[in-house]
């Protein structure tokens, strides 16, 4: 079968601009849906088997069926939060071809009765906030966007909000908080935000690439989209090739793509030559598969059957020169700085995880470390009001696991084995190649 | 830990009166458009890219600028802090005149990352967090900046670079006023 580019079909162009998203035919699909009835492009979207891109795999076209039929207004929150570590490929979307997304927003809307939609995009991208802004300028001009959707008797407006640097508003509910203008605590859920959302009014929280597909499901029909992947998971997906490869870079490839071909055969492996010790599949929260455990599809249910998540699409890479006390004690770092403070064992297990993994790795710690390391994440685990208190548990868990013995080695030896090599023995920036650019 | 100037911290404008006026216009001349892109009801929503405002205008949030956004959002004072010292992207202590923030999770200290981060520790004498004696550079280490492909990457004043070396770096830094 010859490779369907759904996503980065117009990238390699380096035109973002309306003018050129038209000339490819773009906003046509926006017509067509406008002409059919709004339940249909739901059906479609259901067809599709299109799941959530952000993390959750959620199918979407039943996320948008969980709607009260009666409440209004409804709103979109358009989640390009994009924090997860080893994700990059939403901030690519809306910089190569920021229309996609709005033309899939505006069908979202219409086939929702949705009048208004925030994109909520993290602080740190400001060059990705200025492209949206400048694309919807456009769109607002050319009538697309505004008081008539494309001329038709249906206001949408959509503006941007910007984060200020906090991973936990990628959670949806904390994404909302963040909206609102507070900070980003998590609700408790149920009720999930399609019953009470933003401003308690019925809420679509969608990635960006989710509603990025959607002109081509409704150009080419739901059918089509779910014949390029599995019976339950359609289309193709971004994955993102981060760490130890000849050729990092966004790849889009059918949602059941095989990890091991993507990272030998698309990413031409480990520059060292050495061999792939540990592979981050989903963004850093999914836990670590061994280089012996790679030759796996990538699709949802599939990595979720060899034990851990397809999550974002975030592939970290590690070769054999890695430590991986190193790896995990800076993952914990991670979820430790992020952990919103508001339940307990998230907020105290998080940190205390990283001083144990700090201690390890530095030599001061014992046999006792390592077992309470073993321990802690299951009290962590389902303990929490949001998943991050689960992501945190999450790669420990396994680290610890797959790789005890290394653990045990920093024990006995005091320290290190690599010392200051603990990252590996690769540094050089390499070409990566972005949905087929070169950069 | 972080070492900020705390006698700076300390001569900060606490009340709104404390702050200078063209700015506090400019501030006025600003918000309503930032408020305009919400519900007429929720002025509340635009607590962050006012804050972000007042931020971009005042240099860093003292407890008078925070206290202007809140009151000009209709919010008591205490909801401007609780989110100002939510976020990481906010000072509450004043900063450098450029803040370089280097990224050290694990894509970007595979490919270099921690290596540049150390690096700057011992150029600029500083620990994290940390700002030069001139006063020029705030020097942070930060979460996964969202360029794990193209690692590793670093802000400066809030612009994204990547695909670093420690000599792109020291280029980088080298035309900073």
């Amino acid at each position: 079968m010859s490779e369907i580019f759904i996503l980065t079909q117009r990238w390699p162009k380096k035109d973002p601009s309306l003018a050129g998203y038209k000339a490819d035919g773009g906003y046509r699909s926006l017509e067509k849906a406008l002409s059919m009835k709004s339940e249909e492009i739901v059906e479609q979207v259901k067809i599709s088997n299109l799941r959530g891109r952000g993390g959750a795999g959620f199918p979407t076209g039943v996320k948008w069926t969980f709607l009260p039929k009666d409440v209004r207004p409804r709103y979109l929150c358009v989640n390009a939060d994009e924090s997860e570590p080893g994700t990059c490929k939403d901030r690519y979307i809306i910089e190569f071809d920021p229309h996609m997304l709005l033309e899939g927003i505006a069908i979202a809307c219409y086939a929702l009765d949705i009048h208004l939609a925030y994109i909520y995009i993290r602080g740190e991208f400001a060059k990705q906030a200025r492209a949206l802004e400048k694309a919807l300028a456009e769109a607002r001009a050319e009538g697309i966007i505004g008081p008539k959707l494309a001329g038709r008797n249906f206001a949408l407006e959509v503006h941007v909000a910007r984060g200020a640097g906090a991973y936990i508003c990628g959670e949806e509910s904390a994404l909302m908080e963040s909206l609102e203008g507070k900070k980003g605590y998590p609700r408790f859920k149920p009720p999930f935000p399609a019953i009470v959302g933003l401003w308690g009014k019925p809420t679509i929280i969608n990635n960006v690439e989710t509603l990025a597909n959607l002109p081509w499901i409704v150009e080419h029909g739901g059918a089509a989209f779910t014949a390029l992947g599995t019976p339950k998971s359609g289309g193709t997906r971004l994955f993102c090739v981060s760490g130890n490869v000849k050729q990092p870079g966004i790849y889009e490839k059918p949602v059941h793509y095989n990890l091991r071909k993507l990272i030998y055969e698309d990413c031409g492996g480990p520059p060292s030559g050495r061999p792939v010790k540990a592979v981050i599949p989903g963004g850093s929260s999914s836990p670590v598969l061994r280089g012996d455990e790679i030759d796996v599809s990538m699709e949802f249910d599939a990595l979720k059957a060899a034990g851990t998540m397809a999550g974002s699409g975030g592939v970290i890479v590690m070769d054999d020169s890695v430590c991986m006390v190193r790896a995990l004690s800076r993952i914990a770092m991670f979820y430790a700085e992020e952990s919103c403070g508001q339940c307990t064992p998230c907020r105290q297990g998080t940190p205390w995880m990283e001083h144990l993994l700090e201690r390890i790795e530095h030599g001061e710690g014992t046999r006792s470390d390592v077992e309470l390391l073993e321990q802690l994440p299951g009290n962590i685990m389902g303990q929490t009001i949001c998943a991050l208190g689960d992501a945190a548990a999450m790669p420990v868990q396994s680290f610890v696991k797959k790789f005890r013995k290394e653990f045990l080695d920093h024990v006995e030896h005091r320290g290190c084995p690599q010392g200051e090599k603990a990252w590996g023995t690769f540094r050089n920036t390499r070409e990566a190649l972005i949905g087929g650019i070169r950069q | 830990m972080s070492h900020h100037d705390h006698a700076a911290t300390e001569r900060a404008p606490q009340d709104i009166a404390d702050l200078p006026k063209a700015e506090v216009a400019r501030f006025d001349a600003e918000i309503p458009a930032i408020v305009g892109r919400y519900p007429p009801d929720h002025k509340e929503a635009a607590m962050l890219a006012g804050l972000r405002l007042a931020q971009g205008i005042f240099g860093w949030l003292s407890p008078a600028a925070q206290k202007l956004v809140a009151d000009r959002l209709g919010a008591p004072a205490v909801r401007a802090e609780e989110v100002a010292t939510f976020y990481v992207m906010y000072h509450t202590h004043p900063v450098g005149r450029h803040v370089v923030e280097v990224c050290t999770n694990v894509s970007c200290s595979l490919t270099g990352g921690f290596d540049i981060f150390e690096h700057l520790k011992k150029k600029l004498g500083v620990e994290n967090g940390g700002t030069t004696r001139d006063g020029r550079i705030t020097l942070r280490q930060v979460e996964c900046l969202g360029s794990c492909a193209t690692a590793p990457a670093m802000l400066v004043d809030e612009e994204m670079h990547e695909r670093l070396t420690v000599a792109d770096v020291d280029r980088i830094l080298g035309g900073l006023s």
